[in-house]
């Protein structure tokens, strides 16, 4: 590019001549298009907020709260989806906490370097397969056997995608409990894994919080895992992992597809709902953790 | 360090049973992540494998879908993944480099942070959202603005001809070009970030404007984790199902122009999986599902092992 014909040694003496005049020029251009691209990235963001609120808040009240999936979308609310949403990601966290977190902890405390980078390596490969390939994962295993779509297999797939990203803050956190802490609590003859547990863990669960807490928004949002496996449904579905069950995504992504005014509605109204909850969380954690940071 | 420290001692302390099973049923939980990875191709294989015996790699070269007829092709799901993440990582990388550029070398403090925040979040919103705005806004946007336009200038090069439904294969592209932006502004950043002081303070001593330090001293240093950041990008796009299973066509064909509508493998398992017959059909889906899961693992290789060399490893999106 033209900036690398500019002389770079004896600048001082250049200054005032055409060369230098170029060099200041192509900076501030240069300058300029980077802030300029950084702008460009937002836009899309604001965008997508402007649409989703105003689209949404049109489409949202009492009866899309509280009011089952009718078929055809004339009337009826989007209430199974939401509690379905409920249902699966909580039982997803449950599943994903304890192996998202003992995998943190044996990264940081137990392993060698080396195995620490292998595990290390294997969940962020784990967070970059494509989330409708766990969808098909699962399916094969807890829906193909039994011939029956069920929201267990839901909240399993969700878990699968919770769990790297648990293990990863985990450790990230961890990785900041000074060692002194653990040397204090062995010299006074505690146990190792008391130590962990009751020290290292204990000063960093904020910190794991803030990683399960973003496990749980991203899950909230994922539709593609549930496809094959929750399926969706039109029945309020409450506590039988057995069945089907609906979720605010897959409510969606159903409703969107439909040439019904009112059913695209209704979609507009979940997602305002939802975009609503994943950036509520995200803004609060992340606040936390840059507040945290600054200090 | 520290764990050395802590595994030598354990032995001395109380508690031992509890120590091993503690470490036990840790060491399970992080075998458990690195099993994942390999239980998913295993578990694809196996049930994709009548797919692979009555078609055998003639499978990837196939043409045709046509479950009337039995006959099971992947091509051109291959092509629109591959078309539609080019089409994103074409637009996303320039932007997004330069953003990464702007945020941690340029940028005064109190714009920096809110704005790496803003792209942040952006990568937070659910992708069915994305895909609903896509559909209801973008992409009659795309069709009304850049798509007609294009057709109507120099709708002459194969290619770039109409007619522009607005829903399609460019469609998608933008789409993915929206929600890879974060990754590889948040992964460059990052590693831009790591590059030692030293260097540019190097530059700056010789004299140098800004932007050639920048140009000289600083992008050459991280250059192979911002390829890594990019191509991280580049397997998402591949990856990346909802948005662009709304805004795409759902066609199963070869597309013949940027603005046709086609179908990537993760639209066509989305969209025809849950009504696929029981047999050869759902193993062809899932034999698709293999293909793709080959392709975005060996992106994400490449692209860890770049980022590593130059930020060690920081964590991902």
């Amino acid at each position: 590019m033209t900036a690398g014909a500019a002389p770079v040694v004896g600048a001082t003496r250049l200054t005032g001549t055409r060369a230098a005049s170029r060099r200041t020029w192509v900076d501030r251009i240069m300058r300029s298009v980077a802030a300029l691209a950084a702008m460009l990235c937002v836009i899309p963001l604001a965008a997508v907020l402007i649409y989703v609120t105003i689209n949404g808040l049109a489409a949202l009240d009492l009866d899309l709260l509280t009011k089952p999936t009718r078929a055809l979308g004339i009337g009826g609310g989007a209430a199974g989806a939401i509690l379905g949403s409920i249902q699966m990601v909580a039982l997803a966290t449950l599943i994903a906490i304890p192996f998202g977190v003992l995998a943190g902890v044996y990264v940081n405390e137990f392993s060698s370097s080396r195995s620490a980078r292998g595990i290390r390596f294997a969940a962020d490969v784990l967070v970059g397969v494509p989330s409708i390939l766990v969808g098909v994962f699962v399916f094969t295993f807890l829906v193909l056997p039994f011939k029956q779509y069920n929201a267990f297999a839901g909240s399993v797939a969700l878990a699968v995608i919770m769990v790297p990203v648990i293990m990863r803050t985990t450790e990230e956190i961890l990785k900041l409990v000074p060692g002194a802490l653990r040397e204090a609590s062995l010299a006074l003859g505690i146990p190792t894994w008391r130590t962990v547990l009751s020290v290292v863990v204990r000063t960093g669960l904020p910190g794991i919080l803030t990683g399960i807490m973003l496990a749980v928004a991203r899950a909230a949002g994922e539709t593609a895992p549930l496809l094959f496996t929750a399926l969706g449904s039109r029945l309020v579905n409450v506590g039988d992992f057995t069945k089907p069950m609906d979720a605010l995504p897959l409510f969606i992504y159903v409703n969107a597809r439909q040439p019904v005014e009112l059913q695209n509605e209704q979609a507009w109204g979940a997602a305002f709902l939802l975009l609503l909850f994943v950036l509520v969380v995200n803004v609060l954690v992340r606040a936390r953790t840059a507040g945290r940071r600054a200090q | 360090m520290t764990h050395l420290t802590l595994s030598a001692r354990s032995r001395q302390g109380s508690g031992r049973l509890a120590d091993t099973l503690f470490r036990g049923s840790s060491r399970i939980a992080a075998g458990v992540v690195v099993a994942l990875l390999l239980f998913i191709a295993l578990l694809l294989y196996l049930n994709s494998r009548l797919t692979w015996e009555t078609f055998g790699l003639s499978f990837i070269t196939g043409q045709t879908w046509d479950p009337v007829k039995g006959i099971y092709g992947a091509l051109p799901f291959i092509f629109g993944t591959v078309l539609a993440a080019l089409i994103a990582v074409i637009l996303a990388a320039p932007v997004g480099i330069f953003t990464a550029i702007y945020l941690s070398e340029l940028a005064p403090r109190r714009l920096a942070t809110p704005l790496t925040f803003t792209i942040e979040l952006l990568a937070a919103i659910p992708s069915v959202v994305i895909g609903l705005w896509g559909v209801f806004v973008l992409a009659p946007f795309l069709r009304g603005t850049v798509e007609s336009w294009i057709v109507s200038t120099v709708g002459w090069i194969p290619f770039l001809g109409g007619p522009a439904y607005g829903v399609g294969l460019f469609s998608a592209g933008v789409i993915l070009t929206i929600m890879i932006l974060p990754t590889i502004v948040t992964i460059s950043r990052e590693v831009i970030q790591a590059v030692p002081g030293s260097q540019r303070e190097a530059m700056f001593a010789l004299g140098a404007t800004r932007w050639e330090v920048i140009r000289r001293a600083v992008v050459p240093f991280a250059r192979s984790g911002i390829i890594g950041a990019v191509i991280l990008g580049l397997g998402r796009a591949l990856g990346e199902t909802m948005a662009v299973t709304m805004v795409i066509g759902n066609r199963d064909a070869i597309p013949k122009g940027l603005f046709d509508q086609t179908q990537t493998i993760a639209s066509k398992i989305a969209t025809s999986f849950s009504e696929a017959q029981v047999g050869i059909e759902t193993s062809s889906l899932i034999a698709l599902g293999l293909v793709l899961l080959v392709m975005t693992v060996i992106m994400n290789v490449i692209a860890r092992l770049l980022v590593w060399r130059v930020a060690g490893p920081v964590a991902g999106e």
